[in-house]
């Protein structure tokens, strides 16, 4: 899945001006999978690496996932998860509706703010709550869930062009990239502006299979040309499945490591994301 | 809230015959996120008895709107950005044009359809599903119904109505649509846990493999004023009442309705005086008060129309 974005005089790549980034977010405690996509996007060439949030909820041990981000110089924002285990709210403020969805991410969330160190905590509530990079004459705008709200879903089904050339219109950009919903997508407008989409890398996207995904963004700065990329990385779901196992997390969510279908949060999905799953 | 104080109630105002709060919260609009359009008007091939806007076959309170009416609310919508389309009525199927009015709206957004089901027959499944596998934007179908039994649904929406419901239910579900279904709780005794439980597992052995339900409040107006009772004088709302956060959640501050003849602020007030926000589109566009009777039902129970 890969769209382009270059200036009208069409110029051919050239890889001597040739930038890359990597950006992921829903880390999800799933450090395993945080450490393959850091060491899957510095093979590909990532110069630097971006987490629009949300580290804690789902998988097992909390605490693993900081000196990882640290370590890398991961440049990271605050997602709603971070803001809540952050201020050390009762919570997870995730937009959820449905009663079971509910139960299901508050009992994440208590096992993520029980587990994770103050030093951590502190660093999660001083995150800042969005990023903004100019790269090719590009205004390129990171946010967690929408520019506007934290916890907005952007589903592919849902985000109507319209819609997103309010938000590049309101929120002066010509790209955004955003997560929370955990499932990859990207539009690009017919006036060349784009909304990426990158995923969650702590889970798989319903999708039946086991591996997770990013963002690649390739910057050429004299060309006024970005192109993305979204990527699946595999990791040790064995692993960790075995860990989440280990910590006694809900087996609903071990059966999601193992089979890449979701089997909570489930209603929070729009109808057409709904019908691709198994649940 | 502190409704019950008598310098309160003495101020209490009429507008028409609706009973207005004399000092209601003023709720701004965020953004236009969503755009009901109340296709069919008031007609509806069921008169249900707790019908918060007294549908039924022969009223023309509100009348449909024709094809031009909804495309020209599509266009307004897409200069402010709208975000997701609802139909509701009525009974949208009865709408000659409905494929027409769907297809339009699809093209442009997400789109959810408040229906009975009834009038879903083979023919219409089919498009509906083949629809629903086309888009790029999401089609969700929300069929209302009000118990797990006869007796207890044809009650409240008519004789007979329990099984054409599910009849439409088993259509849209052979044809790859998972409708939502939606209850009006219209004993006590649905909002309880085990009852909501009884009835996921009902609606699992209809066939729907990924059962969706939603339960609603039933609103104190239009049928359902005689059905159980209307609203006290004291429900309603005054300025201070809105909890800190909780303007953003009531579906007023993102949306607004359109009808045959103007714009409100929710499909709940269209057949109340005075809360009509004027002809054109743009008359929607401004803030609203808070003075009216149900806005007082989505403050208590945080009800959203959204699916």
């Amino acid at each position: 899945m890969q769209h382009e974005q270059e200036s009208s005089t069409g110029a051919k790549t050239d890889t001597q001006e040739r930038y890359r980034i990597a950006v992921f977010g829903g880390c999800y405690n799933n450090y395993l999978a945080l450490q393959a996509t850091i060491d899957d996007a510095r093979r590909r060439g990532a110069q630097a690496l971006y987490c629009l949030g949300d580290m804690g909820g789902f998988g097992p041990h909390p605490d693993r996932i900081f000196p990882i981000l640290w370590e890398n110089e991961v440049m990271c924002m605050q997602g709603n998860y971070d803001h809540s285990i952050g201020n050390r709210l009762a919570d997870c403020a995730c937009g959820y509706t449905d009663p079971r969805d509910n139960y299901y991410a508050q009992i994440s969330y208590e096992y993520t703010l029980a587990n994770t160190s103050d030093r951590p905590k502190d660093w999660l509530r001083d995150l800042p709550p969005s990023i903004r990079l100019e790269l090719a004459n590009r205004r390129i705008l990171m946010v967690h869930g929408s520019p506007r709200r934290v916890n907005e879903f952007l589903w592919e089904s849902t985000t109507p062009e319209q819609f997103l050339a309010k938000l590049f219109d309101d929120y002066h950009a010509d790209m955004i990239l955003c997560t929370h919903t955990g499932i990859a997508w990207q539009r690009q407008l017919p006036d060349g502006r784009r909304l990426v989409n990158v995923g969650a890398i702590g889970r798989p996207p319903n999708d039946g299979q086991t591996t997770v995904w990013y963002a690649l963004l390739t910057i050429y700065q004299g060309r006024n040309r970005v192109e993305s990329e979204l990527l699946p990385v595999a990791y040790d779901y064995e692993r960790l499945a075995y860990e989440m196992r280990q910590e006694r997390l809900p087996e609903e969510f071990v059966e999601t490591v193992l089979t890449g279908w979701w089997t909570t949060c489930l209603e929070i999905l729009p109808s057409k994301e709904r019908a691709r799953g198994r649940f | 809230m502190n409704t019950s104080r008598p310098e309160v109630r003495h101020a209490l105002t009429m507008a028409g015959s609706a009973i207005v709060s004399p000092d209601p919260p003023d709720l701004q609009l965020d953004a236009l996120d969503t755009l009901w359009l109340q296709v069919t008007g008031t007609l509806c091939n069921i008169a249900c008895l707790h019908c918060f806007i007294t549908c039924g076959p022969k009223n023309h309170q509100h009348e449909m709107m024709t094809v031009q009416q909804v495309r020209a609310a599509l266009g307004e919508a897409r200069e402010q950005g709208v975000r997701e389309y609802y139909f509701t009525g009525g009974e949208p199927f009865l709408h000659p044009a409905i494929q027409e009015l769907i297809t339009i709206t699809l093209e442009q957004g997400p789109l959810s359809i408040l229906t009975n089901g009834i009038l879903i027959d083979d023919a219409m499944a089919a498009w509906l599903g083949e629809t629903f596998r086309r888009s790029p934007y999401s089609l969700d179908l929300r069929v209302s119904l009000d118990g797990s039994t006869a007796p207890e649904n044809d009650k409240v929406r008519g004789k007979g109505t329990f099984q054409q419901i599910l009849a439409g239910i088993e259509r849209l579900a052979r044809n790859g649509i998972n409708p939502v279904i939606t209850v009006t709780e219209v004993r006590p005794s649905m909002g309880l846990a085990a009852e909501r439980a009884a009835f996921m597992e009902f609606v699992r052995s209809l066939g729907l493999e990924k059962p969706r339900l939603k339960f609603l409040t039933p609103f104190l107006i239009g049928r359902e004023e005689k059905r159980t009772r209307g609203y006290r004088e004291d429900e309603l709302l005054h300025d201070g009442d809105l909890q800190p956060g909780e303007a953003q959640k009531l579906q007023c501050s993102s949306c607004r309705m359109v009808t045959d003849n103007g714009v409100y602020p929710c499909p709940l007030l269209i057949n109340i005086p005075g809360a009509k926000m004027g002809e054109a589109f743009s008359d929607g566009l401004r803030p609203i008060k808070l003075a009216w009777q149900p806005c007082y039902t989505c403050h208590v129970y945080g009800v959203t129309c959204r699916t």
